[in-house]
């Protein structure tokens, strides 16, 4: 068992006396660098991270009030955006990718995809009053069929952020071996090895420093869109099986959390709508995750460096479709956010699709608000699933249904 | 010192096979650098182009031969705006920006945007999901 330096109680003592050392995860590397492991873990007691990327699955719940007469709706739009109702009566939940209703999608190639689920969050956020039409069926206690108001955040009674999926450990870097230009959630690939995307904040990245969970888990509460939220669970696809480096991080998309927090401390500033062209509608998140130097193995994994940080090369005109787990190489963060990586003799530029400055933000924010003492860390309530749990990410195995006069889609 | 300017031609299909474009060479002295072209013979062109001379009168005076001879002349500067308050500087056009115009500052990891490179092939307006660059009409 490896020595604990200090608990999570000693910290958040350490915050209210406002004696606490805190550094960013970029920061502790030069640390970590000039004095070596042992005597930065004596000194710091929090490393921060931080990352700002879309994150697709995310989504809020919205709870609208009651209407005299009531209403239990059916069917409802947020400015044009279909909300899911299947819940209790005024409950929504808007999820970021949902297009507007009246978007005309990919029928002209490539879509644009303006305004979604989103952008409705980052307007909510902001403020800004929001047009809700709702239609019902009636019933005997909720007899009211239809309803056209605007919204606010600021009226509502709770609104938040429930992402099923954030902040994922590692990702594909996407790049296009076909002849033409594809339009994908990594954006834009030009034809021919022309460019490559990729979104994670390497070393600044939350699950990349606390890459085996060992302090990262459900209750731990972090910054989550510009206010304070918490990690409610594991992610959907939390993979954390994924073959790892001699350091532990995983080589590919492994580790994600679900995270829930108040939408009305957030911001639009790290709520921001995406129009991802051919691809579809989401929001970019900021979120940050304090770490504890519990021990000197916390913060060896803490001082991640890019350049050992290798990210899977594939293809995204057909390998990713089609899925077939070819990987046309790996390589480091360093190499990607220089610009420029080589594949097969090729250099070949680099797009990011997530803001590094945004997530060495988060990470500075997130520090201040611990050395203010605004902030204090909680020690999870059950960890995340690690490498010995054998939780792991499977795709769907198809069982082919006769049915045809059953199915009630299109 | 030399004067540059860039330019947008239009090509009329009637004289989309002449050869006019050289003249800016054979007649003023000029040169120029086609950054972009679609032009086929009895069909509409386009063509973008950096013209470079000594002064830019005589550039004036190369541009004003084109137009006598029928091609419509526009220039592309501020053709393509950076929308900075739209900007997450996430990076998504910087590695389709063919004459990186479009760079990330190091080591602010900023996306700055240096006008006088941009060719206006509008790639940056496709790759951006947060509409932060537009094109000037």
């Amino acid at each position: 068992m490896e020595r604990v330096l200090r608990t999570y109680e000693e910290i958040n003592e350490k915050i209210r006396s406002g004696k606490v050392v805190v550094v960013t995860a970029e920061e502790v590397i030069d640390l970590v660098a000039e004095k070596g492991v042992e005597k930065v873990a004596q000194e710091v007691d929090v490393v921060t991270t931080g990352t700002f990327g879309t994150m697709c699955s995310s989504g809020a719940f919205l709870n609208i009030g009651h209407t005299k007469p009531r209403m239990k709706i059916h069917e409802a739009y947020l400015n044009g955006v279909m909300a899911y109702v299947g819940l209790a009566a005024v409950d929504l939940y808007i999820g970021v990718t949902q297009p507007a209703k009246d978007d005309p999608l990919n029928k002209v190639h490539p879509g644009e995809f303006k305004y979604g689920g989103g952008h409705v969050i980052q307007d909510l956020v902001a403020g800004k009053d929001v047009l809700l039409e709702a239609y019902a069926y009636g019933t005997d206690c909720y007899p009211r069929k239809h309803l056209v108001t605007w919204i606010n955040l600021r009226d509502l009674n709770e609104a938040y952020l429930f992402n099923p999926r954030n902040a994922y450990q590692n990702y594909n870097v996407a790049v296009n071996l076909s002849s033409k230009t594809i339009y994908t959630y990594l954006g834009v690939l030009l034809p021919n090895l022309g460019n490559a995307g990729y979104s994670s904040a390497g070393q600044l990245s939350p699950l990349l420093n606390d890459p085996y969970y060992k302090t990262i888990g459900v209750g731990t509460r972090i910054f989550l869109g510009g206010g304070v939220g918490y990690v409610a669970w594991q992610g959907t696809q939390h993979n954390p099986g994924v073959e790892r480096t001699e350091r532990g991080v995983p080589k590919g998309g492994a580790g994600t959390i679900a995270v829930i927090g108040d939408l009305k401390g957030m911001s639009p500033h790290w709520l921001w709508g995406m129009s991802i062209r051919g691809y579809g509608c989401s929001l970019a998140v900021g979120l940050g995750i304090p770490i504890p130097i519990l021990t000197e193995e916390i913060l060896y994994y803490c001082s991640v460096r890019d350049e050992e940080i290798l990210a899977p090369v594939v293809d995204y005109s057909h390998a990713y479709p089609y899925g077939t787990g070819e990987i046309l190489g790996y390589v480091s963060y360093a190499e990607l956010r220089s610009g420029k990586i080589r594949l097969g003799g090729k250099e070949v530029p680099t797009s990011s699709q997530s803001s590094y400055a945004r997530a060495r933000e988060v990470a500075l924010i997130l520090k201040s608000w611990i050395q203010e003492g605004k902030f204090t860390l909680t020690q999870p309530a059950f960890p995340l699933p690690g490498v010995e749990s054998g939780v792991r990410f499977r795709n769907l195995v198809e069982r082919p249904a006769s049915v045809n006069s059953e199915l009630v889609g299109r | 010192m030399n004067a540059t300017k860039k330019v947008v031609l239009r090509f009329p299909s009637d004289i989309a096979d002449r050869p006019l474009v050289c003249e800016l060479a054979l007649q003023f002295g000029l040169r120029f650098n086609i950054l972009r072209a679609s032009i086929s013979p009895h069909r509409e062109g386009i063509m973008v182009m950096e013209v470079i001379g000594k002064e830019k009168e005589e550039i004036e005076a190369g541009l004003q031969y084109l137009r006598q001879e029928g091609i419509g002349v526009e220039s592309l500067s501020q053709d393509i705006r950076m929308v900075e308050a739209r900007c997450v500087h996430c990076g998504a056009c910087v590695g389709v920006c063919p004459t990186e115009a479009l760079f990330m500052e190091k080591p602010s990891y900023l996306v700055r945007y240096d006008e006088s490179k941009c060719i206006a092939c509008e790639m940056c307006i496709l790759a951006c999901p947060t509409h932060a660059m537009e094109a000037v009409i």
